[in-house]
């Protein structure tokens, strides 16, 4: 296409839109919520997905071993228990470490305590291995593979807690792409809509184009510059309004509640927005270029 | 420059439009294509612009042989014919100058042609200094000599005019033909589907008249025949 072939067809595109002002800021307006509902899920999911790692990784496993161990053996252990590839973190814990860590939570004066016992450590045979896993879900079928090792003794695991964090994170998953992919939908069948009275409105017109002599891409192009118009104001709006409010939520929300720092850390809105505006950009032009097309298709057959 | 072979055309209704209809028009003729409606004449019109396609039959127009075009050179073939219609057909939110330039743009003429050639096919229609002037503000008559502008202006081999004084007064009408019959001496293949029988038999040129989808008369410097 010539340039001053497609300059025509990019002015023809926003006359269009300026003809069609009404639904075609309706369509803008669909794009828009549905973006703005697509980032805002984005970034709940995205920081509540840190949240769980952050708590999945603080889920750990801890393995005992039997009496009168060798070193050796621990060392075995440990490097059979570091072969898997589930394993995120794996740290011994010594007897003395185990005794000192609980003296440290259990009594008001842990010193003194401590020195009652002396040498005497009550925790000996307690020396262990922590280990935290990259994923979750794994962790039954793991503690299975702990406990058939030799010279294990027990394996202690949160069961429970495993299990109900890794289905939650499934069930926002799905409920958030159902929600997502509907809302999509909803914006391809507008800017069809859109597209379609356009069409209607200017029928005459691109009957004559045709029997001129115009090829079928060029009576196109108005439309898709349309779409695609539609699509980009439609994208831009909701990731700028998205950038705003996040970063106006996060800091109210880190200043009032200081508390939740220490739970866990929100991510900038830096890193968020450099992952969701290209890619609700792409998604926005994505669906407009797809809604035109599609209609283009149907109703403009030579 | 156009012609029909054994063409048929029956619509899925069962009409019966055209009928085993055979014409072959050199290059550089000026012919009227005459009957009354429910003659076949808009079906031929809409054969020859390849709008429908023959139920049996060839059609060759310009060099093409459409049993052979493909879908995508169908703009190539429509680019050889300048097409005129009754209800001139112009778009009524540009002026006129936009409306010329219109027939060029959409076949991706350069700008800088198209500032050239508009001006010269508005001063050869006598609207130079109506340029700016909207469809709305123009006579009838002038509002067809827009739209001859427009078939021309692309250089067509072939100008195809739908009833083109069917919404003239006598006046108005005379220019148009006159205009079509200079375009004709230029060497440029002229087809005129008419009522008009006042213009048919004073221009003493090559008549074709159609009855019922069949042609009852093909004559040279033919007169406008009278059914009934």
């Amino acid at each position: 296409m010539r340039i001053s072939s497609a300059w025509y067809s990019f002015k023809q595109g926003i006359k269009n839109i300026r003809r069609n002002l009404i639904f075609s800021l309706a369509s803008v307006g669909t794009i828009v919520s549905c973006l703005f509902l697509f980032g805002l899920f984005y970034c709940i999911l995205v920081n509540f997905d840190s949240a769980m790692q952050e708590i999945e990784s603080s889920i750990s496993i801890s393995v005992f071993f039997e009496d009168g161990i060798s070193e050796e053996n621990i060392t075995l252990i440990g490097e059979q228990i570091r072969t898997r590839d589930e394993v995120n973190t794996l740290d011994f814990v010594s007897a003395d470490e185990a005794w000192e860590k609980f003296a440290n939570e259990t009594y008001d004066d842990p010193e003194a305590a401590m020195e009652a016992f002396g040498d005497d450590n009550p925790l000996a045979n307690s020396a262990s291995y922590t280990i935290t896993l990259k994923d979750v879900s794994k962790q039954a079928e793991f503690v299975n593979f702990l406990q058939g090792l030799a010279g294990v003794r027990s394996v202690k695991s949160s069961e429970y807690t495993a299990d109900s964090i890794s289905a939650l994170n499934t069930i926002v998953g799905y409920v958030s792409i159902g929600i997502i992919v509907i809302l999509l939908l909803v914006s391809i069948f507008l800017i069809s809509n859109t597209i379609t009275i356009g069409i209607t409105v200017r029928k005459d017109e691109i009957a004559i184009m045709k029997l001129i002599g115009a090829t079928n891409y060029f009576v196109r192009a108005p439309f898709i510059v349309e779409g695609v118009l539609i699509g980009l104001v439609g994208s831009v709006i909701p990731v700028a309004l998205l950038y705003y409010i996040y970063d106006m939520v996060i800091n109210y929300v880190v200043g009032r509640f200081a508390i939740l720092q220490s739970l866990f850390s929100f991510i900038p809105a830096n890193e968020l927005f450099s992952v969701l505006a290209p890619v609700s950009l792409l998604i926005g032009v994505g669906i407009g270029f797809l809604g035109s097309w599609l209609t283009t298709r149907k109703h403009l057959k030579v | 420059m156009i012609k029909l072979e054994h063409v048929s055309m029956k619509y899925p209704a069962g009409t019966v439009a055209l009928n085993d209809i055979n014409i072959n028009i050199e290059k550089g003729e000026f012919v009227f294509i005459v009957g009354s409606s429910g003659s076949g004449k808009t079906t031929l019109i809409k054969l020859l612009l390849k709008e429908i396609n023959p139920t049996k039959g060839n059609i060759q127009v310009a060099g093409y042989d459409f049993s052979k075009l493909k879908p995508r050179q169908v703009p190539k073939m429509r680019r050889k014919i300048g097409v005129v219609f009754q209800n001139f057909r112009l778009l009524k939110d540009r002026t006129v100058y936009e409306n010329v330039a219109f027939a060029q743009r959409v076949i991706e003429t350069p700008t800088r042609y198209i500032r050239r050639q508009v001006p010269a096919m508005l001063t050869l229609v006598g609207l130079a200094d109506r340029y700016k002037a909207y469809p709305k503000q123009l006579s009838g008559g002038e509002q067809q000599r827009v739209a001859l502008a427009r078939a021309l202006v692309n250089k067509p081999e072939i100008i195809l005019a739908d009833e083109p004084t069917g919404n003239l007064d006598p006046k108005n009408s005379w220019e148009i033909m006159n205009m079509l019959e200079e375009i004709n001496a230029k060497g440029t293949t002229v087809v005129v589907v008419t009522h008009n029988k006042e213009i048919v038999n004073a221009m003493k040129k090559r008549v074709i008249t159609l009855k019922k989808g069949v042609i009852i008369s093909d004559v040279q410097k033919g007169g406008y025949i009278d059914e009934d």
